[in-house]
């Protein structure tokens, strides 16, 4: 399934897709955490239903 | 190259995460108002000998509570995308083939990943449920997201027995463990509505999840087609 013959992208470019792929994942993350985790008042009830309805830890 | 990544992943984030919200606002948040009527006290029900209506106005939408949402749903999934397309370029790059269809499955794994797993112990809250504290939560969920979510990845792409047995031990290490939990019940909330949220919050999860694997793919499979197609042979 892995085999190396059925590599689409090659090289530098693949390099380059992990790099902004890391990247990406990082920012991903950042927001998921803000919206979902932070404890701030103004921030948790703001997204209070959310993060109930998303099944996050809320209070 | 991150502005591809960027594109796929808000186009199918945004798009979901509004699917989400609406879905959320119909079928969600009307047992989540009905369960802060009694978090707030305002109704009391006493088991078998209860005689308070299981019918009640909710008050319909508010604009700034429920528009909050929408953009904050949108958020979120926006979040979750920008994790799911690289991890798709990952796969495809090793030689996975990605479709719309193929990007169902990677949703629903998310939604296991992200929702099913943590809550199998920590199930989705209802308004004014005990529970334990919120910091010793907020690290369980972390970690068994990211022990199901690499568990997940095993099962699609490790290869022999090791790798299903290392994903078996993922899956359950957190539960075995044991989520945080209270010290005493206190909730005021009727079972029924504790129950129905959490129905209701995993069915528009889980189908709100899909939607966002296959935009995902879907948008991915033709940005990374472009990318092959500009590279010289």
């Amino acid at each position: 399934m892995n085999a190396p013959a059925t590599t689409v992208v090659t090289g530098s470019s693949s390099r380059s897709i992990l790099a902004a792929g890391i990247f990406a994942a990082m920012v991903g993350a950042a927001i998921v955490f803000a919206t979902g985790f932070v404890q701030a008042d103004t921030l948790h009830d703001a997204a209070h239903d959310v993060r109930h309805a998303t099944g996050f830890p809320c209070h | 190259m991150f502005s591809r990544i960027l594109t796929s992943a808000v186009l199918a984030g945004a798009a979901a995460g509004l699917i989400a919200a609406l879905l959320q606002l119909v079928f969600v948040q009307p047992v989540l108002l009905h369960a802060e009527l009694y978090e707030s006290g305002e109704l009391v029900h006493f088991g078998a000998e209860s005689v308070v209506s299981a019918q009640q106005e909710l008050g319909g939408i508010n604009p700034v509570r429920d528009g909050l949402s929408i953009v904050f749903t949108m958020l979120i999934y926006t979040g979750y995308a920008l994790v799911l397309v690289p991890l798709m370029a990952l796969a495809q790059s090793r030689g996975a083939a990605l479709t719309a269809r193929r990007g169902l499955i990677w949703g629903i794994a998310g939604f296991v990943a992200v929702q099913f797993a943590p809550g199998f112990s920590l199930a989705p809250e209802v308004p004014g449920v005990a529970a334990a504290d919120v910091g010793l939560r907020q690290v369980w969920w972390i970690a068994t997201v990211l022990a199901a979510g690499g568990a997940l990845w095993l099962i699609a792409f490790g290869q022999g027995l090791v790798a299903w047995a290392a994903a078996a031990v993922l899956l359950l290490a957190p539960h075995l463990v044991g989520a945080p939990e209270p010290a005493v019940f206190t909730g005021p909330v009727p079972t029924e509505l504790g129950a129905h949220f959490a129905a209701r919050a995993y069915g528009v999860g889980m189908a709100a999840w899909a939607i966002l694997g296959a935009l995902a793919a879907y948008l991915w499979a033709r940005e990374s087609a472009e990318i092959r197609a500009s590279q010289p042979a």
